[in-house]
């Protein structure tokens, strides 16, 4: 799993200002989850993007979630998936706290892609900045690249 | 005596005798010295019969045993008659059946090709009247897929013609701004393309999975309800002139058109997977079908957005060439896409109408 060094990570691009950045580095990654005292799922969110360069929040059943993730991996770049069917806490929550981020025109809420900690966004977005030749600058600036 | 008359009589009646069945028991004669053992008519078996009872009427008691044996020989010969009466009315009464059967299937058949025939008119077949896809099955047609079969035939048409003026144009050496405009034309063109199959695909996506709306030879080549970007970039590639500044560019999208058309298709596999699983479910289970076919529904359902994506990706490419190439590369770009499609269709055409080998 590549850790994210840069510091201002949590500088999301979405537009919710609610969501306040200084919280991803108050929480100390040994905390065991029943102690954490937030349990606001876009705070979760921003916590886990900050964690990697590259991150994909998917459902384990999700083939388009299965085509993202094999995206990656045929461009050697290594990815930190969340399958949010498997988190019973937090999961649904979170899910719906994407779709929001994503806006009204995504029909799904999986899968989302954050990269250095901000925002891609769907599958849409994803193919059409690869195709458009963004998307490998975006990760090498993230440090998930290097060519 | 006389009751065996009688019944010679009644065996003379009879029309129907088998001649051949008689063999058996004419061999026995032989013994007895009568003159002929070859299957004879009735009239003659009935004669000798006859004659063998007048014969024996004049005879001393002690060719009654004869008597008695061919008493038995007529009484064979009587039951073999009656088998023979009823397996004729049998067969005549099956014939009867299977004809009203023929009769029947005659006028459905009828009545399906005329049905067929209305359909036909109304769903209007695109793509060649030859080479015009599996029959039955404008059949299962709904009314969008009719619509977008009916838009993309008129599509083609507009295709032709635009390849024609860009061919015209280019070989007139038309100054740049006349190009860019057919340009601009063929791009939106393609965009129009996009946006009917994206109707379509909510009006039944399994049909343009199918490419039905294709010749044959482009749905060979399908991949996800339409063209193999990678593939549209290396038939492009060597018509376009590039220059060295260009070439890492071109290249790069390359690189990245296959590596988007791979994640894809490994998304797909995993879809189909998932819906054999969901299909394959409790077989041999001698339950209904019914509660898992839910489960087999939900498992196709993200069928719509592989193909949304895919022709998104489609548009990208075309969009990303737009923006790379110059006026002119584009044009000859276009021109070159255009005129591949249609040796495509022609070849599909003349696969079609070409002279078959005898069965």
């Amino acid at each position: 799993m590549m850790y994210y060094r840069a510091p201002v990570a949590a500088a999301s691009a979405n537009s919710d200002s609610s969501c306040s950045i200084t919280w991803g580095w108050h929480y100390d990654t040994h905390v065991p989850t029943s102690r954490q005292i937030s349990s606001e799922p876009l705070e979760r969110i921003v916590k886990l993007v900050s964690r990697s360069a590259v991150v994909i929040f998917s459902r384990s059943s999700c083939c388009m979630c299965h085509a993202v993730k094999r995206l990656f991996c045929g461009m050697g770049v290594n990815a930190t998936v969340y399958e949010l069917d498997q988190d019973p806490f937090l999961g649904k929550e979170i899910e719906r706290a994407l779709l929001n981020l994503l806006g009204d025109y995504s029909k799904t809420s999986v899968p989302v892609v954050f990269i250095g900690g901000k925002l891609v966004g769907a599958m849409d977005r994803v193919m059409g900045s690869h195709i458009n030749g963004t998307l490998v600058p975006l990760l090498k600036e993230a440090g998930a690249l290097w060519l | 005596m006389n009751s065996s008359h009688t019944q010679y009589i009644s065996a003379r009646d009879m029309g129907v005798y088998e001649p051949i069945n008689q063999l058996s028991m004419f061999a026995d004669f032989d013994e007895n010295g009568w003159p002929d053992t070859s299957p004879s008519l009735l009239v003659e078996v009935d004669t000798k019969l006859d004659n063998q009872s007048e014969d024996t009427s004049h005879e001393t008691a002690g060719d009654s045993i004869k008597y008695e044996e061919t008493n038995k020989r007529v009484d064979k010969v009587l039951r073999r008659l009656a088998q023979n009466r009823e397996a004729a009315r049998k067969s005549r009464l099956r014939k009867k059946a299977y004809v009203q059967q023929l009769e029947s299937s005659r006028l459905k058949l009828m009545q399906l090709e005329q049905e067929l025939d209305r359909s036909r008119h109304q769903g209007t077949y695109i793509g060649g009247a030859i080479d015009s896809g599996p029959p039955g099955c404008s059949a299962t047609m709904n009314s969008g897929i009719a619509s977008f079969v009916l838009e993309y035939g008129n599509w083609v048409e507009k295709q032709d013609r635009q390849i024609c003026e860009l061919r015209n144009a280019i070989n007139a050496d038309l100054p740049d701004e006349k190009l860019r405009v057919l340009v601009n034309d063929g791009m939106a063109h393609y965009s129009d393309l996009f946006r009917m199959k994206a109707k379509a695909a909510k009006a039944d996506v399994f049909y343009l999975m199918s490419g039905m709306w294709k010749t044959s030879a482009e749905r060979f080549l399908l991949w996800i309800g339409g063209f193999r970007p990678s593939e549209l970039l290396k038939v492009l590639l060597p018509h376009l002139d590039l220059l060295e500044q260009q070439c890492s560019d071109v290249y790069n999208l390359i690189q990245s058109c296959q590596q988007a058309e791979d994640a894809i298709s490994q998304g797909m596999d995993k879809l189909q997977q998932s819906l054999v699983d969901a299909v394959a479910a409790g077989l041999l289970g001698g339950g209904s079908y019914i509660p898992q076919v839910a489960n087999a529904v939900e498992k196709l359902k993200p069928l719509v957005s592989f193909i949304d994506q895919a022709d998104h990706i489609r548009k990208e490419i075309l969009q990303q060439m737009y923006r790379t190439l110059t006026t002119r590369q584009a044009a000859r770009g276009l021109l070159a896409l255009g005129e591949y499609f249609q040796r495509l269709r022609s070849l599909s055409s003349l696969w079609a109408t070409r002279p078959r080998e005898p069965a």
